[in-house]
């Protein structure tokens, strides 16, 4: 009896400790699998060069340079009303009032909606009544520049995608600050907005940059807002204003390997956009990582 | 002489920051709102039973129609493929991601060495940043032609794959919330479990486990949320065919899936327009309502439980 349970204990601990390492195992392989597939199309060429013959050679350049202004701007929008929601959460609302559940129900609802959703507001909101209603006020008449796809739209819808993980990682650096240096400022007969302004944000600022890296990752990786509001499977030039549609790398991962029409040619371009998009977004997540623990570490010292 | 109040001194400047910043703070509410209202908007027409299309008007009844084929001479717009794909998918995700993440949880939380715990941390943060359009693309390439050989399967990707592929991206959203809350369980839980001679494995499974349910219960919620609103890894790895089938071995089309691979080449107005915004109105109203409970019964009820006032 006593061995019959020792067993089942012992089996119990073994099979949930299988689960943890089939879990790393299969991270560790989907990295494999795509690093193999991908490195030898890898090369300087492959990413500052235009694609060529029907999108079969070439590069990638321009899904590169289109996934960095769709972040650029992204951030330039959601990083400072993520960070300014995040000092309001937690140096204007008392805990636990309304106005403050509000809020934090708001983020959270947010960060649960299905990012096709998004994708669907941003057709109906930004492009269709925004962007058509700017089109009847500032161009001329019966044509469309706003009211139409384009990497301003995708952007901000984007923007709102990622604004629960600036708020939240915002919010944790300024918990972070030590209340006596609050204090000692108050104390001092400064304002509340100037200790805001001159002691809370210099010393949250490494909270701010691991909120707009984690924004700016997880912009990088979604593809689902942006299907129709600007992205496009091929332009023969760069994005050079904000109303030109643009291409990304996730968008074109999806659409090589799933509507080209020569997917079996094109398999290496395939692995190694994707191979470019997952360092990318890893490198992100561990400086990302990185800080947050230096900020951990420095606020218990 | 008196000194005015303190409260009395108003300070212009103070009161203009704070009311721009509320104001700011509430760009995430009335945006939630504005969400609302406008794939709401789009949808409108359908449910007023006003919306257009090559045949004639077209209204809600036409949604229980048991073909999705809006494309068409005659066309169809009948949602039971779509859900019935979206549930079958769902379950096969979260079927497979719930007991694997929980144990992997548990074990994080209770049973495993220090590295194994250093090691699991960074691997789950991994796990969550890998973009689902590259998840997506290894069930395309990998995990559909092992499925196919290894289980002798008909078609290279159907429910089944789709779903295995999902639960990657479902399993760190269960894994964080499971071990957070068998984490937040009090330390003294723990000793007096000890205490009463109980081992280790007893206590994880007897004590801690039935003790974490709500957590556990907002875990599987969460992860539902996700996996039913996935779009990337659905479109590539599920086969897109809008059949009416009862195998989880066929190709299916997910709701999310379909407004992905429709909606950029609809006539914007018409009825299939309509359509699509209707199905991402029953998302956004499905995911706002687990958001809601597990935020409001779940939490509230950890809190009460761990308080000792339930």
């Amino acid at each position: 009896m006593k061995l019959g349970k020792k067993i089942f204990g012992n089996a119990i601990v073994s099979f949930t400790g299988l689960c943890a390492f089939a879990i790393i195992g299969v991270v560790i392989f989907i990295m494999i699998t795509i690093i193999i597939g991908g490195h030898s199309k890898m090369s300087w060429g492959f990413l500052t060069k235009m694609p060529t013959e029907g999108m079969t050679a070439g590069g990638i350049f321009p899904a590169i340079v289109g996934t960095f202004f769709l972040v650029i701007i992204m951030s330039i929008v959601g990083v400072p009303v993520g960070t300014i929601t995040a000092i309001y959460l937690s140096e204007y609302v008392k805990e636990g009032s309304i106005i403050g559940k509000t809020i934090r129900f708001a983020v959270n609802t947010l960060a649960g909606i299905p990012s096709i959703v998004f994708g669907l507001f941003g057709l109906g909101f930004f492009i269709q009544f925004v962007g058509v209603n700017l089109d009847k006020l500032v161009s001329t008449p019966g044509q469309l520049v706003w009211g139409q796809p384009c990497i301003l739209w995708a952007s901000l819808t984007m923007a709102l995608l990622t604004l629960p993980v600036v708020i939240v990682s915002v919010e944790e650096a300024i918990k972070n600050v030590p209340k006596e240096l609050r204090e000692a400022s108050l104390a001092l007969g400064a304002t509340k907005w100037e200790t805001i302004i001159r002691i809370v944000l210099p010393n949250s600022i490494t909270g701010i940059l691991t909120g707009c890296i984690l924004a700016v990752s997880r912009g990088a990786g979604e593809v689902a807002p942006i299907l129709f509001t600007g992205a496009a499977y091929f332009l023969p030039h760069l994005p050079t204003k904000l109303s030109d549609q643009f291409m990304e790398l996730g968008y074109h991962v999806y659409i090589m390997s799933t509507q080209s029409t020569n997917v079996e040619e094109t398999k290496g371009i395939q692995y190694a956009t994707t191979l470019v998009l997952l360092l990318l977004t890893f490198c992100l997540n561990f400086s990302a990582i990185y800080l947050r623990y230096w900020m951990r570490k420095r606020a218990i010292t | 002489m008196m000194k005015p109040h303190p409260k009395s001194s108003f300070r212009l400047h103070e009161f203009l920051a704070e009311k721009s910043i509320a104001a700011i703070a509430f760009v995430s509410f009335i945006f939630i709102i504005l969400i609302l209202i406008f794939i709401f908007r789009e949808s409108l027409p359908l449910v007023l039973g006003k919306a257009i299309d090559d045949i004639g008007k077209v209204g809600l009844w036409r949604l229980l129609s048991l073909s999705w084929q809006p494309v068409s001479n005659s066309p169809q717009y009948g949602l039971a493929p779509l859900i019935v794909g979206s549930i079958k998918v769902t379950a096969v995700a979260v079927l497979f991601a719930f007991p694997v993440a929980i144990f992997a949880a548990l074990y994080t939380s209770t049973f495993a060495p220090r590295f194994a715990k250093e090691i699991m941390k960074p691997a789950i943060e991994i796990l969550a940043g890998i973009p689902s359009v590259v998840i997506g693309f290894f069930a395309l390439t990998i995990l559909a032609s092992f499925f196919q050989k290894s289980l002798g399967l008909q078609y290279r990707l159907n429910a089944f794959t789709g779903g295995m592929a999902l639960s990657l991206a479902v399993i760190p959203i269960i894994y964080t919330v499971a071990e957070d809350a068998l984490n937040a369980l009090p330390k003294s839980m723990r000793e007096a479990s000890f205490a009463l001679g109980a081992t280790k494995w007893e206590t994880a499974l007897f004590v801690l486990l039935p003790a974490a349910t709500p957590g556990i219960f907002a875990a599987f919620l969460l992860g539902l949320g996700r996996a039913f609103g996935e779009t990337m890894i659905v479109l590539m790895a599920t086969g897109n065919a809008a059949l009416l089938s009862g195998s989880l071995f066929d190709p299916v089309r997910t709701m999310s899936a379909t407004i992905g691979a429709e909606m950029a080449e609809v006539v914007f107005g018409d009825a299939h327009y309509n359509v699509l915004f209707f199905i991402g109105v029953c998302l956004f109203v499905f995911s706002f309502t687990l958001n809601a409970v597990a935020e409001f019964i779940v939490r509230q009820r950890m809190m009460k439980r761990f308080r000792g006032t339930a």
